[in-house]
């Protein structure tokens, strides 16, 4: 690798501003304009009072450094401080900590930049380029070296050498992707991702307090979120999380007659009605739930379904309708599933329908 | 100071021995780069990326990647008691129980925003200035996976904390990938370890943040700066400024003052920003749990144009022999930004094709001198900031009082209608900005003031351009549209490539086709005798003019009048004349 | 005939006050304050019949019963019964200013009160003396003084957040609707949302949502209005949109700004 120009050189039509430096189309393109002093160059006064600004900001920011050390030993980290012309407050560790610093940091950057604009020299270099391709005799002589080179090792005639080398290379990294394997726990369960907590008789309770739920419970134009009650068996390391992610559900409640249809024949109880809370478009929780309307709505990208009706999908790039979880009373009078969910709940993926 | 010099001399000459550097120091310190501000974006977004590797390494010292479930006991009272992983409590910890933690995550965060936009400005200046022509194509290349590269790296590092945003975005991301057809659900398999969420995936993010991902970046954005250093950069066209040289100043030590100052400019104020502002307040947001969600769950910008893709798309899934394919996520979420990268990382090559342009730039475009080239910027703009627009359109709909299904429903239109018009407007725009720049040239510049002839016509007067002006003007490239090769030979066989060749040549006419040309220097000697005759003309008559302080400034009445009779001028400049000596007479 | 119909009626609430009085007298020292229904005076239920035919009465009927036809949401004037709705209902919409309806629109915005305390009062008395309803709640079921704010907490990001979002900025719903910031309004209103579910909001009836779990959320909300900022000004808590915009609109415009000052010339 070599630069082009090793040694910079000024041209001297950069002087004068009128030569012709270049031709385009027939014009020709004037030289560099003559260099205008600046008021830094030609007034010692100017030049000490720029001087000073710099030395100023350097100071400042030494000043900014010793600030910051005394805020970080003084200032506890709950403290506040109320902001000027808002009605609010903020950290008063951090502010001071970030303004110092912060000062600290850009009067340095603020104390260069003005160095070098007004004190160091302004007048424009001109540097020759030249073209970045090598010679022919050079691209000759670069292909000569490797075909001498190619031709001693004899990778060329030693034709099963050759071929051993390929198939070694071409094996060697299967091990680093074969290794990648266990990233998975095991093979893809297909079941896993089609099943979710809910059995027959499992009993419905309040997310996140654990309180079984009883149908008077559930008021007409009311939303109640819930889990199955042996949800909180499952413990975070067997994944609670993974089992929540697909048991969670909302209750909601209508008249009798504002359902328009269902995903099954009576699997409401007394006009309550068990969705999936996982949108089936990319997971998203869903609970946004416009009580008038029936119309169940998504925060992450607005799929709106109408509960009213089967859980159809109104609006949105959701392309299912949202499971319905049948459900019924026990004995003992609480709101019970009465069976898993007809289908997968949450996203789409390829082998969701086999 | 001579001992300084002293020392320094020997460390030098220490290093030499070893090394024999002095030639290359003496070449680099004597580097010329050209000065605009425009050439300091990029600048702004390699800053950024220090102080992201600085703070970031900071935040490991305490970050604990693990989703182990603990219950949380540090300072902050509305969270103490719940249960959260570690990974989210250990971010807690930063930001409330570690003195300088919360300035640090803010300054990282926030330095990761200006990151992207950063790249983002600079990738459109480099765009719009065609600086991605030959020989600089590689580097044009290497851009667009930095550009990549970061958005993964935001992405990885905003899933990172485990917070309900959070977890929210890795939900869809699974989401996303189980749209892939065949291998989609393979792969959340093996990427989250299992199911969703799984309690790996924090851990493998943060290899992927921390190490992997940095690590090529920051060997792409070491090629990028080398691949400058060694093509040495561009610069705008202007007097003495040549397709063979570079006209600036010399990296010592201007721009040893300039970029480092500019370096401590960037990080000062980010950690400015930081200390007064917050940003991604995780603890507001709570512990993810995939049963829980807050309105306005939206990612970090960079990810926003994706999301808005998302939200816009029509509800359409099929299923095909047993197999579902979510083409209402698959497209926008997967083949649009592929589209998107392809398509930009393969500019350069189309637009050299296109124009058979083989020649090597140095002297940059501007936008005007290549209307089609700016048209496909700003369209690809509109399509990138309707998007953006999409992705917000929640919070627009609350801020504007509009539905959300109105807006949904104009973008879904818009995003076909819009970035065309966008297209056919910027193009237009660039032509008129041509023919006026050749205006300027035949007839120079419009110096506002009027005059009205002796028949009572008004015109205004020009005045001659600068000469730099005149040099920017006139370095505009010649370009022609492709001719169209003949189809058959001269034997009459039929040139396989005729198809090809027709559409090239049919896209280069599209691209070059309407093209103002500069004048011919015959066209602009007489202009330019003939502006200098108007010049000779009318300023006589404009000095006495205003000596009579006739009209109001820069319109001049019934007295200045334009004409060719000498003799009226020489009567109007005897009449200033006087008026100028009794005015001198009465003030004395 | 007139005058024995209302002597009867001015002896029956008399009795009923006097009782209530009584009871009141003897359980002072066990409950502060019960429902305003409860403790409606005769005059309290008069002066809410008077306001309620003034200002009420044309949208919602003479008798509350509600007028059918086209609605405030298509353009007419109909107003729904206000049988059984109860007195929380009727706090709710007339202190947050919601009622009276100032026009048609996607939903009633908060605006300016038009009714002192004790007009509200009095109109939800007589809304509630006409059928049983969800009752404005006791200082008691207000006090949340005990409440855990972090369990509030979960419960506010289990049920409140997906529509109010997680700081109580509120956010969009579909076909213009949307949910309001909840900063602004008193405890009292907040468990009276809850309780009757108005407009698009779900119910959360205290069987759905126990009095302690109100309590908590209340106390939650209290905290994210009150408790000092723990770190900077923050940006409207929107989430990363406003975060964005501010990279954008401050962050890339001070960069951009430092670099023209570098490449500006020096005169």
């Amino acid at each position: 690798m070599t630069d082009n120009s090793p040694t910079p050189q000024s041209s001297s039509a950069a002087e004068t501003g009128t030569d012709v430096v270049a031709r385009n189309q027939g014009h020709d393109i004037p030289g560099l304009p003559p260099h205008r002093p600046r008021q830094t160059d030609i007034d010692p006064r100017a030049a000490k009072r720029a001087e000073r600004q710099v030395a100023l900001m350097f100071l400042a920011s030494a000043l900014m450094t010793v600030l910051f050390v005394i805020a970080f030993v003084q200032i506890p980290t709950t403290d506040t401080w109320p902001v000027p012309f808002f009605n609010a407050t903020i950290n008063a560790s951090n502010t001071a900590l970030g303004v110092t610093f912060g000062l600290a940091i850009f009067f340095i950057g603020a104390g260069a930049i003005q160095w070098a604009k007004k004190l160091m020299p302004d007048k424009e270099v001109v540097q020759l380029r030249h073209p970045l391709k090598s010679t022919q005799q050079e691209r000759d002589e670069a292909a000569e070296v490797f075909w001498d080179g190619a031709d001693e090792s004899g990778f060329g005639q030693r034709k099963i050498i050759r071929r051993s080398l390929l198939l070694a290379m071409g094996l060697f990294p299967i091990p680093l992707v074969v290794m990648l394997r266990d990233l998975a726990p095991g093979p893809l369960d297909l079941g896993v991702l089609k099943e979710t907590l809910w059995e027959e008789g499992s009993r419905i309770v309040t997310d996140p307090l654990e309180r079984p739920v009883r149908p008077a419970d559930v008021p007409i134009g009311g939303v109640v979120s819930a889990m199955p009650a042996n949800l909180t068996e499952v413990q975070h390391e067997e994944g609670n999380l993974n089992a929540r992610a697909k048991a969670a559900i909302i209750l909601v409640r209508m008249a009798p007659e504002d359902i328009q249809s269902q995903q099954g024949e009576g699997w409401d109880y007394q006009g309550i009605l068990a969705f999936s809370k996982i949108c089936t478009h990319v997971g998203c929780p869903i609970a946004l739930y416009q009580q008038r309307t029936h119309h169940l709505l998504c925060p992450c990208h607005q799929s709106t379904f109408d509960l009213s009706d089967s859980g159809n999908v109104v609006f949105g790039p959701a392309a299912r309708a949202l499971p319905q979880l049948p459900i019924t009373v026990d004995e003992e009078g609480f709101l019970i599933a009465r069976s898993d969910f007809d289908q997968p709940v949450g996203p789409s993926f390829w082998e969701r329908d086999r | 100071m001579s001992a300084t010099v002293n020392a320094g001399k020997k460390a030098a000459t220490y290093v030499d021995d070893r090394f024999a550097s002095a030639n290359f120091f003496k070449r680099s310190l004597g580097k010329v780069f050209p000065d605009h501000w425009s050439f300091m974006l990029g600048e702004i977004a390699l800053y950024s990326f220090i102080v992201i590797l600085l703070s970031g390494t900071f935040l490991t010292f305490w970050f604990k990647p693990s989703m182990v479930e603990v219950i949380y006991d540090g300072s902050y009272a509305p969270l103490k008691g719940v249960e959260m992983s570690e990974a989210y409590a250990s971010t807690l910890d930063i930001s409330f129980d570690i003195r300088g933690g919360l300035l640090m995550r803010q300054i990282h965060h926030w330095a990761a925003l200006f990151f992207v936009a950063a790249i983002s400005v600079h990738l459109l200046r480099v765009f719009f200035t065609g600086a991605f022509r030959k020989p600089r194509e590689f580097n044009w290349l290497i851009g667009v996976g930095l550009l990549t590269l970061a958005l993964v790296a935001g992405f990885a590092g905003y899933s990172l904390p485990d917070d309900l945003l959070s977890g929210t975005g890795l939900r869809i991301a699974q989401g996303i990938m189980l749209s892939i057809p065949l291998v989609g659900t393979y792969l959340s398999w093996f990427v989250f370890g299992g199911e969703f969420p799984g309690t790996d995936i924090i851990s493998r993010l943060y290899a992927v943040h921390i190490l992997l991902v940095p690590g090529i970046i920051l060997a792409l954005v070491t090629a990028h700066l080398i691949m400058v250093w060694y093509q040495k950069h561009t610069q705008y066209p202007g007097p003495g400024r040549t397709n063979e040289n570079v006209v600036g100043y010399r990296l010592m030590p201007i721009y040893m003052a300039k970029a480092g100052g500019f370096f401590f400019a960037v990080f000062g104020i980010t950690t400015l920003v930081a200390g007064l502002v917050t940003i991604n307040p995780i603890w507001a947001y709570g512990p993810y749990t995939p049963d829980q969600v807050t309105a306005g769950s939206q990612p970090d910008w960079y990810i926003g144009w994706l999301e808005g893709a998302l939200r816009l798309m029509p509800n359409v899934e099929t299923v095909i022999f047993g197999f579902t394919i979510s083409w209402n996520i698959f497209i926008p979420a997967a083949v649009v930004p592929g589209l998107v990268f392809t398509a930009m990382a393969l500019y350069p090559w189309f637009e050299s094709w296109v124009t058979g342009d083989t020649k090597e730039h140095h002297i940059l475009d501007r936008p005007r001198n290549n209307p089609t080239r700016t048209g496909i910027g700003v369209m690809a703009l509109t399509f990138y900031i309707l998007l953006w627009i999409g992705g917000g359109n929640d919070l627009i709909a609350r801020f504007f009082d509009v539905s959300v299904n109105a807006i949904t429903w104009f973008l879904r239109i818009g995003i076909f209608v819009l970035p065309p018009i966008a297209f056919v407007i910027t193009k237009r725009i660039c032509l008129s900005l041509q023919r006026r720049d050749r205006e300027k040239l035949l007839h120079g510049r419009e110096t506002g003031q009027i005059l009205r002839l002796p028949h009572g016509e008004f015109i205004e007067i020009h005045g001659p351009i600068s000469v730099e002006e005149r040099a920017v003007l006139l370095s505009k490239p010649e370009v022609e549209p492709l001719a169209l090769p003949p189809t058959e030979d001269a034997n009459g066989v039929k040139n396989k490539k005729a198809g090809r060749n027709r559409l090239r040549s049919r896209l280069s006419n599209w691209f070059y086709g309407d093209n103002i040309p500069l004048p011919t220097p015959e066209e602009l000697a007489a202009a330019d005798a003939h502006l200098a005759h108007e010049i000779e003309q009318t300023t006589p008559v404009l000095d006495e003019a205003t000596a009579l302080r006739v009209g109001t400034p820069g319109v001049i009445a019934d007295e200045g009048v334009l004409h060719d009779d000498p003799k009226l001028v020489a009567a109007a400049r005897d009449a200033a004349r006087t008026i100028e000596a009794e005015r001198g007479e009465n003030k004395s | 005939m007139r005058r024995s119909r209302w002597a009867a009626l001015i002896a029956v609430v008399a009795a009923l006050v006097a009782v209530g009085v009584a009871y009141a007298v003897l359980n002072a020292q066990s409950k502060a304050a019960a429902a305003p229904a409860e403790s409606a005076t005769s005059a309290q239920l008069e002066e809410g019949r008077k306001l309620f035919l003034e200002g009420c009465s044309s949208c919602h009927g003479l008798n509350a019963e509600g007028i059918d036809g086209a609605t405030v949401n298509n353009g007419g004037n109909g107003g729904p019964s206000l049988i059984g709705v109860g007195s929380a209902s009727v706090h709710f919409q007339v202190s947050t200013g919601r009622m009276p309806l100032a026009g048609p629109a996607a939903q009633a915005p908060v605006k300016t009160v038009e009714y002192t305390a004790e007009e509200t009062e009095a109109l939800a008395a007589y809304i509630a003396s006409l059928a049983p309803g969800p009752a404005s709640p006791s200082e008691e079921e207000l006090d949340f003084s005990e409440a855990d704010v972090a369990e509030g907490g979960e419960l506010f990001r289990t049920n409140c957040s997906q529509c109010h979002n997680f700081a109580g900025r509120g956010g969009a719903l579909s076909d213009g609707a949307y949910a309001p910031s909840i900063l602004d309004a008193t405890p009292q209103q907040i468990y009276e949302a809850m309780l009757t579910g108005p407009q698009q909001m779900p119910v959360f009836s205290n069987e759905s949502l126990t009095v302690e779990e109100k309590q908590a959320i209340l106390a939650y909300v209290d905290d994210l209005r009150t408790a000092p900022n723990p770190a900077g000004q923050d940006l409207g808590s929107l989430g990363p949109v406003g975060d964005g915009l501010f990279a954008w609109l401050v962050g890339i415009v001070l960069f951009v700004a430092v670099a023209v000052w570098i490449g500006a010339r020096v005169r």
